[in-house]
């Protein structure tokens, strides 16, 4: 265990918005040297609650206490001063810089007025040596693949503070999500990081959805559930089903009935052909097939060329090979507006830059694509559109259930939903779904993977791609491979296809 | 309870703002001016300075509206000015050609001929922006330069001057007792309304604006959308000529709507708009542009040195841009932070632009 004093206490916090309770009372301390998991659905208050804490959120009850003193922070900066540190889940550097400018951006080594060029690359290369990276300093950021780009943001957080060359300016590290677009390997450099700097007393609040990770690296966990504090747990205490009924606050009958569900098996005629489509520097030609009502997922690792085959079926990006039949008939894919009108829908992989419109409301988010195809001047009758509307946000369960709320305001899980609606409301042939369940929570997630099973049982295509081999193996019809931006392989599914048979597949590019 | 709430609701409404600074503008005037607000009757013509503040306010009110559609997509058109000198010029030029100035077809086919070419001026940024994919302030910035240039060539370089008497009418006459350009205004302001609240254009250039990449993933033919509102921008513009032109029954290629682009951004965003695109308000132009033309009246009839009327302008424009700030008026009147939902980015975007944009001048 622990020291018995936390570093950091937080007892009764309040926070409300307007006409939300976002917080209600809830406890939370943090010991030095530890990792602590955060936990709870999208909406639950995690993020809130380190708003609250980082200053990003002023606070309308309760007490922070770090290190037995008082606080109360204005703003981020502020609470960074103090030692705490937060790392989201977009990395927020500059790429064109090299990384040693990028750990002292702002806080550059300087002497009358000029930069300490050697001195902040050498100071830059002991913090990342002692920390037990390998990272050249002097390479621009860009050079580096997004996971280094991740632990380039932790080096530069935790070397914060007045002490930088020390590097133990950091009380308190906050890591919002900082997996979510990992791999394994690259979440197993993090995760050593991670250890790293827990043994050096660092205390380190981890947010993640993935909960074998949680509990493969945290040592303690706090659930909240609907603003509250549901409970404080050692990992070892325990177990992720126990988890999971705290965290949904019901038994997991809805989960259960998904694993035991049987892929129907009324698959009709091709819907969709595409042969030898591609593009050079995305997806090598490939030829595919897909039956009306039948859901193809695809597997790959990270980069394999996943989203960029479903972007060619949507005319997201022009294929410079190859063509595509719909229905029979031969699309162009010249542009997005082409496969749509073919019956197409497309979710994009990510939610904020190419799918939601953070300004508009949740009404005129669902109701954009449906409009788009009308054209401008045909409005959808009011009447119409308000019964769509309301229809959808109810049966997708989104919340809050209020059109005229902004989508940007929205959990991660609601914002996916807001997206499903939109496209559903156009009633496609085919729906192509880029990582939908992706940072958003268990509950959620089952919503989603038993709408796409009805929807496929109701006569929809559904091309199904998520990182994790077990949802695209829980709901496909046929998976296809992809590895080093080609299609390998195209598996019927079957009692005798497993996890490691497609991992195989993966690894070695053939299928027996 | 009610009274705090609504009073709430009332100063978060989106014009609330805005709409509180002209009151206080206007109301300046009266120390200086006691009968500012009287409104007399005479030839049948209703006077006054409210009176004179709409009719020369019309053009500015205009190329304002028009250039809220083009700002909400996220672009920005600096060749306003240039466009309402192109149509006074031709408008000018082709009735001083004529035997009879006052004769009804040859007065509305200058006009046509005025309108034609905005329309191309609108086509061409409309081409640029959206086909060639060049930036807004660039693609524009090529009319706004070249534009004065075609304008001068068209009048010779010359100041010409018309004596038309149906022409005066929409920059200078009086119909139902009230200026007629407040009539065109009117029902230019109607038509923008009605075209982008009752069909789903102003949906999509709030989708354009809010998120370029979403909307065409989304199958929103975003080019046609652009190239429509440069299109309708100049159109605006060149009604704003016309008005101009007429109202000095001269056509001056040179000064005609100098720098009128940038008191149209400024009325855009002081009426509520965002420079980065997305939500727009029409209404809130239009105060906008009411505001800046009360703050040159004002400048005029409190005796403001004409050497320092700018820097006045200036200073009066940072004030109202700090007012519109939610940050600014947490901090200073120790309101409670929760200001209205417009991000920090979109006042930050007010706050810089507006006192560069004055100061420029």
């Amino acid at each position: 265990m622990a020291e018995p004093r936390p570093v950091l206490e937080m007892t009764g916090i309040v926070k409300e918005f307007p006409g939300v309770r976002a917080l209600s009372g809830v406890d939370f301390r943090l010991f030095p040297g530890e990792i602590h998991a955060l936990l709870g659905e999208n909406g639950a208050g995690k993020s809130t609650l380190i708003k609250v804490l980082t200053g990003v959120h002023s606070l309308d009850g309760g007490t922070i206490t770090l290190d037995g003193q008082s606080v109360r922070f204005a703003s981020p900066l502020q609470a960074q001063q103090a030692g705490i540190s937060t790392v989201y889940q977009e990395v927020n550097l500059c790429p064109n810089l090299s990384v040693a400018e990028n750990i002292f951006i702002g806080r550059e080594p300087t002497r009358a007025g000029r930069i300490q060029w050697k001195q902040l690359r050498r100071k830059a290369a002991e913090l990342v040596d002692r920390l037990g990276l390998d990272i050249d300093v002097t390479a621009p950021l860009s050079s580096y693949p997004l996971a280094v780009q991740q632990l380039v943001a932790i080096v530069r957080s935790v070397g914060t503070g007045d002490s930088v060359a020390e590097g133990s300016g950091t009380k308190v590290l906050i890591l919002d999500e900082p997996t979510s677009s990992l791999d394994r390997d690259e979440v197993l450099e993090l995760f050593a990081l991670m250890r790293r700097l827990k043994e050096q007393g660092v205390a380190i609040l981890f947010v993640s959805h993935f909960l074998d990770q949680i509990y493969e690296v945290c040592d303690r966990m706090t659930v909240l559930r609907n603003g509250t504090l549901v409970g404080e747990h050692m990992v070892s205490d325990l177990d992720q089903v126990g988890l999971v009924q705290l965290m949904i606050g019901k038994a997991l009958d809805q989960l259960e009935e998904l694993h035991d569900h049987q892929l129907h098996s009324g698959v009709g005629e091709p819907l969709l052909q595409a042969d030898g489509l591609g593009r050079t520097g995305g997806i090598a030609p490939f030829d595919l097939e897909i039956k009306k009502g039948e859901v193809i997922g695809l597997a790959g690792l990270l980069g394999s060329g996943r989203t960029e085959l479903a972007r060619l079926l949507f005319g997201a990006d022009q294929p410079d090979s190859g063509k595509v039949t719909i229905g029979g008939k031969q699309v162009s894919m010249s542009a997005p507006n082409d496969a749509i009108a073919a019956g197409v829908a497309f979710c994009s992989e990510n939610r904020k830059t190419e799918g939601l419109v953070p300004d508009l409301t949740v009404r005129e988010n669902i109701i954009l694509a449906l409009q788009a195809a009308r054209g401008w001047t045909r409005p959808i009758p009011v009447s119409q559109r308000d019964e769509l509307v309301a229809k959808y946000i109810k049966a997708l369960d989104i919340r809050p259930a209020n059109p005229e709320a902004r989508v940007g305001q929205l959990s991660g899980g609601n914002q996916q939903k807001v997206l499903l609606a939109r496209w559903l409301i156009t009633q496609p042939k085919l729906l192509i779904l880029d990582e939908p369940t992706r940072g958003i929570d268990i509950g959620a997630k089952a919503e989603i993977q038993k709408l796409v099973v009805s929807l496929s049982e109701d006569g929809m295509s559904v091309l199904y791609i998520a990182a994790e081999l077990e949802e695209v193996l829980r709901l496909s019809h046929t998976i296809g491979v992809l590895r080093d931006r080609r299609l390998v392989a195209q598996i019927a599914n079957g009692p005798e296809i497993t996890t490691s048979r497609i991992l195989e597949t993966i690894a070695s590019g053939e299928h027996q | 309870m009610t009274t705090t709430s609504r009073w709430r609701a009332l100063t978060h409404h989106q014009l609330f703002w805005p709409v509180a600074v002209l009151v206080v503008l206007l109301l300046v005037n009266i120390p200086f001016t006691p009968d500012f607000f009287s409104i007399r009757m005479s030839d049948g013509h209703l006077y006054g300075s409210l009176v004179s503040i709409v009719l020369f306010g019309s053009p500015l009110i205009l190329v304002a509206v028009g250039m809220t559609l083009v700002i909400a997509t996220g672009g920005i058109d600096l060749s306003v000015g240039a466009v309402v000198a192109i149509a006074g010029a031709l408008a000018c030029s082709y009735m001083s050609g004529q035997a009879d100035q006052n004769a009804l077809s040859g007065v509305l086919l200058a006009m046509g001929l005025a309108l034609l070419a905005a329309l191309v001026c609108g086509l061409w940024n409309g081409f640029l922006v959206a086909r060639m994919g060049i930036q807004p302030i660039i693609a524009t910035l090529i009319i706004m330069v070249a534009g004065r240039g075609v304008a001068q060539l068209i009048t010779d370089g010359q100041i010409i001057t018309v004596n038309s008497e149906p022409y005066k009418l929409i920059g200078g006459g009086y119909w139902l007792t009230l200026p007629f350009s407040i009539f065109v205004v009117a029902v230019v302001v109607a038509v923008t309304v009605a075209l982008t609240r009752r069909t789903a254009l102003g949906l999509l250039v709030e989708s354009v604006g809010g998120n370029a990449e979403a909307s065409r993933l989304v199958g929103i033919r975003s080019r046609r959308i652009k190239i429509m509102v440069y299109v309708f921008c100049a159109l605006c513009a060149g009604i704003a000529g016309l008005m101009i032109s007429s109202n000095t029954s001269a056509a001056d290629g040179n000064n005609a709507g100098l720098w009128i682009e940038l008191d149209a951004i400024l009325a855009v965003v002081i009426g509520g708009t965002s420079l980065l695109g997305g939500r727009f308000s029409i209404g809130g132009t239009v105060v906008g542009a009411l505001v800046i033309q009360t703050l040159t009246t004002t400048i005029y009839t409190i005796g403001v040195p004409t050497q320092t009327n700018l820097v006045f302008k200036a200073v009066v424009v940072i004030v109202v841009c700090l007012l519109q700030s939610p940050k600014f008026r947490a901090k200073v009147f120790g309101t409670k932070g929760r200001g209205r939902a417009t991000g920090p980015a979109e006042t930050a975007a007010v706050a810089e632009a507006a006192p560069k944009m004055e100061v420029s001048r």
